[in-house]
């Protein structure tokens, strides 16, 4: 075999296990980010609770996608969890600013320390986890239907005559393309309309805009519409590629934490590479490179090892060991966001 | 409460909350020196009870020779290449001068010194590892008896927490959490992996223990004489023997768990003790101060890192011990059981709903919440059992409830602790006022 | 009667009162400066007549109306804008975007209050995609002014507008006060650089402990003995 077939032999192999993964769960994790990262810019706090919003919004997609799916209702080739989505997003809005009625408003009013909000999220991190739990269980759930494959690997191999083959499930393009529609919407949102501006000036200084006569309860629940929106569509897309678990989910606040500090907290932009960053470096550094080498050096230099950085066990530390990395040689993360 | 459970279900599982309950009291008292005397959002209290429990296995287990000898050679040039490199990195930041050239040259060292470890680590690892599997399969400990290790636990949690001190300290609350959280998950994600160390997920369980066992306790004399003069004679009636057996068995439980009750109430006095004594020192209340005030009492030169670092490491050493003495009560090793719910924001609630800053709070608040958590699975499995005349026994909605009744106590959890920083900031017993 | 007016104010932040029985007043088309040594009260006289202060007693008229009750949005509302000393823009938006912010309560096209300012500042219009965080000191000023003219405010309050600027650039931003009052806008400065401040002034409040110790016209301050060996030097 020629060069040039190792060539795209090896980047075949990176694409499917490196690249295309990494994407697809970046996307889950910038959309999980950017939640984070606005409560934190409005509300000034750490949000505990965002995994379980994000849990609870997927747990209601998957109940509509079963009752749609008893009705007989689907979408052919798309999952039908899609369909289930608006309405599903629409009951998580509900909830989220319930939420922030009851509690969090409270504490607003009577301007609380940031401390008493984070313990106040980790209540609501409880009961919602708890109400997921009593309604769906604890078991895993996979819901995703539709078409399963865009390319399977098999016929990648006999389209191209390589030797690896390339696997393209439908639901990462889905989760790459609805990452990429709602980053675009959120900016133009925040960019071009009065609301979003005055949702970035009282992030950027709250006195002043209060002075300019924005009203802060409405930037608020902007905020938590928005914040409800990304955790439903960051879930719901998570738990089409993977699976849905409440325990899961609870873990995902900490890569999605991990993210949102290392763009610049308070920075949605940041949000987002930093969602791409730490997803790209845990399956990066989890992953063993002895074939990809082997394409690429001469037989006799062939690594013996696997040459991986860490065994896949620790794919969550290694979000953390960024995290850690970054508090210490750039505290204000890559976008100089708020420092802490 | 504990009595109404002893006579309602049983003495046994009333004991068994109360040693949990005295546990949860150090890690509440251990949470509270960092919250409530500092201020410091310390949400890695797992990593702190992880470490207490690993010492509980390094201390008591008996050493494997067999896994030394395979694999000592390599560990040992394993920790030759990490002293080397170390050095090596530490001379080079010593004599260059701040610059990309120094930063590329550590990286270099790191990166080969990485590569030698690595080549060892593997070696080492993998020699330990094959070493009976079933049984061991790992390096063993030290084969003391447990009860050191709750001394040990103390220091080794101390020393753990000196390490995320240095990293996440100075950092504002927010920053300090997530910092915290991520370590701890860190630690236990080590503690899951390294079967080397203490066999990972496989779990090292039949830790020695400091009380007597049951087995033996029932073929002691002393013993059987005891139950049979408390039980034996009903209404002037003997009883018949299998009975007698029961109660024996049931009576050696709950002498075992006595003995451990005694142990821990030892523990949580001594603290306690500590603790107060410390609180109203005028190191507590310049840690007070600090609190109420960072600003003002860094303006009067007072090192607030420094304390801070202080406050969090002696707090992570009582949460250390309480770790170690939870591995000893349980007899066994699990890090996949260490989750943050129940080991990190549990011991929140019982501080906040205690009375943050004040120590026998911390205890009551342990023991209402540990109380709660426990009997929150059985209290809504018979409500849901009495509901059924509302529905038929059998409907998939009972049935679904019966399932999922143990979750309500997460509700319950959440209730209480939004609840009591809602309408009861300060707790059930407030810190008093230091003026 | 005046068209703002603070009559004795009285009040502090939670403790101790920190002005005591003080009253300031301004004009429609006239500049108000308070000036006085430091920690006299000055600002948080201001900060009480835009409400950001609990009053033990006074009241706080506008236009005749009592608005010592109001929420200080609600007074910007009212037309009265407020620039602070510190933290005065929103650094991480435009130049344009922070005029836009400024104008927020506005339902009517705000293009020709935008001109207008760009008229007065003819720096901002260069800079107007530029982020405001990276202009210069002097340049920032002009950008927390412009931001508190969008609303079309009946009343306009600075907070040491020239803190930290250089002498140059503090006598343009006067000159371009001077130009606002023309527009009939009634002025209140509070100033450390009371000598300047005083040059502009139609009245001047000297504020000693929390309380008025002289009220006059800006040219009989600067002419009172006592007042220039006490507080201007000389």
């Amino acid at each position: 075999m020629d060069f040039s077939t190792d060539m795209l032999n090896a980047l075949v192999l990176i694409s499917n296990y490196v690249l295309i993964p990494s994407l697809s769960y970046g996307s889950q994790l910038a959309l999980g980010a950017v939640g984070v990262t606005l409560v934190f810019g409005i509300l000034r706090f750490a949000n505990f609770a965002h995994g379980e919003i994000m849990s609870f919004g997927s747990m209601v997609t998957v109940l509509i996608t079963w009752w749609l799916q008893s009705l007989g209702v689907t979408m052919g080739f798309f999952p039908t969890a899609m369909l289930a989505l608006p309405l599903s997003i629409i009951i998580t809005i509900i909830l989220v600013l319930i939420i922030d009625n009851s509690v969090f408003s409270f504490y607003r009013k009577n301007k609380s320390r940031a401390v008493t909000y984070i313990v106040t999220s980790v209540g609501v991190m409880f009961i919602l986890n708890g109400l997921v739990r009593i309604i769906i269980g604890t078991d895993e759930i996979i819901f995703r239907d539709g078409q399963k494959f865009l390319i399977k690997a098999g016929h990648f191999k006999k389209m191209t005559g390589l030797s690896e083959g390339l696997a393209l499930k439908q639901t990462q393009v889905l989760t790459i393309v609805i990452a990429i529609i709602s980053v675009v919407l959120l900016f133009w949102f925040l960019q071009r309309t009065r609301t979003g501006k005055a949702m970035r000036a009282f992030s950027d200084n709250e006195d002043l805009a209060l002075l300019s006569g924005i009203s802060p309860e409405r930037v608020v629940m902007v905020t938590w519409i928005i914040t409800a929106i990304l955790a439903t569509l960051a879930g719901v897309l998570y738990g089409l590629d993977k699976s849905f678990k409440p325990l899961v989910y609870f873990n995902l606040i900490l890569p999605i934490f991990a993210a949102a500090i290392v763009g610049g907290i308070g920075e949605p932009l940041g949000a987002i590479i930093g969602g791409y960053v730490v997803a790209f470096s845990e399956i990066m550094a989890t992953y063993a490179f002895k074939k990809f080498i082997i394409y690429l050096v001469p037989s006799e230099f062939a690594p013996e090892s696997l040459v991986q950085f860490l065994t896949t066990e620790y794919k969550f530390a290694v979000s953390f060991l960024i995290l850690v990395l970054v508090l210490l040689v750039r505290p204000t993360g890559i976008l100089r966001g708020k420092l802490l | 409460m504990l009595a109404v459970v002893g006579f309602g279900q049983s003495w046994n599982v009333a004991l068994a909350i109360l040693n949990l309950c005295l546990i949860s009291s150090v890690m509440s008292m251990g949470l509270n020196i960092q919250w409530g005397y500092a201020g410091l959002f310390n949400a890695g209290v797992m990593a702190s009870t992880a470490i207490g429990g690993l010492t509980a296995v390094l201390i008591s287990h008996m050493p494997v020779s067999k896994a030394w000898s395979v694999g000592g050679t390599s560990l040992f040039a394993l920790i030759v290449f990490l002293i080397l490199t170390l050095s090596v990195v530490f001379f080079i930041f010593k004599i260059f001068k701040r610059g990309r050239k120094r930063s590329f040259s550590i990286a270099l060292v790191i990166l080969i010194g990485y590569v030698f470890m690595r080549f060892y680590y593997d070696q080492a690892t993998f020699a330990i590892e094959q070493v009976e599997p079933a049984k061991t399969g790992f390096l063993g400990g030290l084969g003391l008896p447990i009860i050191f290790s709750w001394a040990a636990g103390g220091f080794a949690a101390a020393g753990l927490a000196w390490i995320i001190g240095r990293i996440s300290l100075g950092l504002r609350s927010d920053y300090f959490a997530i910092a915290t959280l991520g370590i701890s998950e860190i630690m236990i994600s080590i503690l899951k992996n390294e079967d080397w160390l203490s066999r990972g997920v496989k779990n090292v369980t039949g830790l020695s223990r400091p009380v007597p066992y049951e087995v033996d306790l029932l073929q002691s004399e002393w013993f059987i004489n005891m139950v049979t003069w408390l039980y034996g004679v009903t209404d002037g009636e003997i009883v018949k023997t299998d009975v007698l057996r029961e109660e024996m068995q049931l009576s050696a439980g709950v002498i075992v768990k006595l003995c451990y009750s005694g142990l821990f109430l030892i523990v949580v006095l001594t603290i306690l003790i500590f603790a107060v004594r410390a609180l109203n020192s005028p190191w507590g209340r310049m840690m007070r101060a600090i609190r109420d005030n960072e600003t003002a009492a860094s303006a009067m030169g007072k090192d607030v890192t420094s304390r801070h670092r202080q406050v969090f490491i002696i707090g992570s050493a009582v949460i250390g011990i309480a770790g170690a003495m939870l591995t000893t009560l349980d007899g066994q090793f699990t890090p996949g059981s260490y989750i943050p719910l129940r080991f990190t924001f549990l011991i929140w609630i019982m501080v906040i709903l205690g009375g943050s800053g004040n120590n026998l709070g911390a205890i009551i608040g342990a023991f209402i919440t540990w109380f709660v958590w426990i009997e929150a699975e059985p209290a809504s499995l018979w409500l849901v059992e009495n509901i059924d005349f509302f529905f038929t026994t059998n409907s998939p909605l009972i049935l679904h409830l019966k399932e999922v009744a143990p979750h309500m106590r997460m509700i319950l959890m959440g209730l209480m602790l939004l609840l009591v920083l809602r309408f009861m900031p300060k707790g059930i017993l407030p810190e008093k006022s230091s003026s | 009667m005046s068209y703002l007016i603070g009559e004795n104010l009285t009040g502090g932040y939670g403790g101790a009162d920190v002005i005591s029985d003080c009253s300031i007043f301004v004009e429609k088309g006239e500049i108000a400066v308070v000036v006085g040594p430091n920690g006299a009260g000055k600002s948080t006289a201001m900060k009480a007549l835009l409400g950001m202060l609990k009053l033990r007693s006074g009241f706080v008229k506008l236009d005749g109306n009592d608005i010592t009750s109001m929420s200080p949005q609600e007074r910007v509302a009212q037309g009265m804008a407020f620039v602070p000393q510190n933290k005065n823009i929103f650094v991480t938006m435009t130049v344009e975007e922070n005029l836009e912010m400024g104008a927020f309560l506005r339902r009517d096209d705000i293009n020709e209050t935008m001109e207008q300012v760009f008229e007065l500042f003819p720096v901002l219009k260069l800079k107007r995609k530029q982020l405001a965080g990276e202009l210069s000191g002097g340049q920032r000023q002009q950008v927390a002014v412009g931001r508190a003219l969008m609303t079309k405010p009946l009343v306009l309050m600075l907070d040491e507008p020239t803190a930290g600027v250089s002498p140059i650039v503090m006598d343009e931003l006067f000159e371009r006060i001077l130009e606002v009052k023309q527009t009939g806008i009634a002025i209140l400065m509070v100033e450390q650089n009371a000598r300047q401040a005083l040059n502009i002034a139609d009245r001047g409040f000297v504020m000693v402990t929390g309380e008025n110790r002289f009220t006059d016209t800006g040219e009989a301050l600067l002419s009172n003995k006592e007042v220039r060996k006490s507080f201007l030097g000389g």
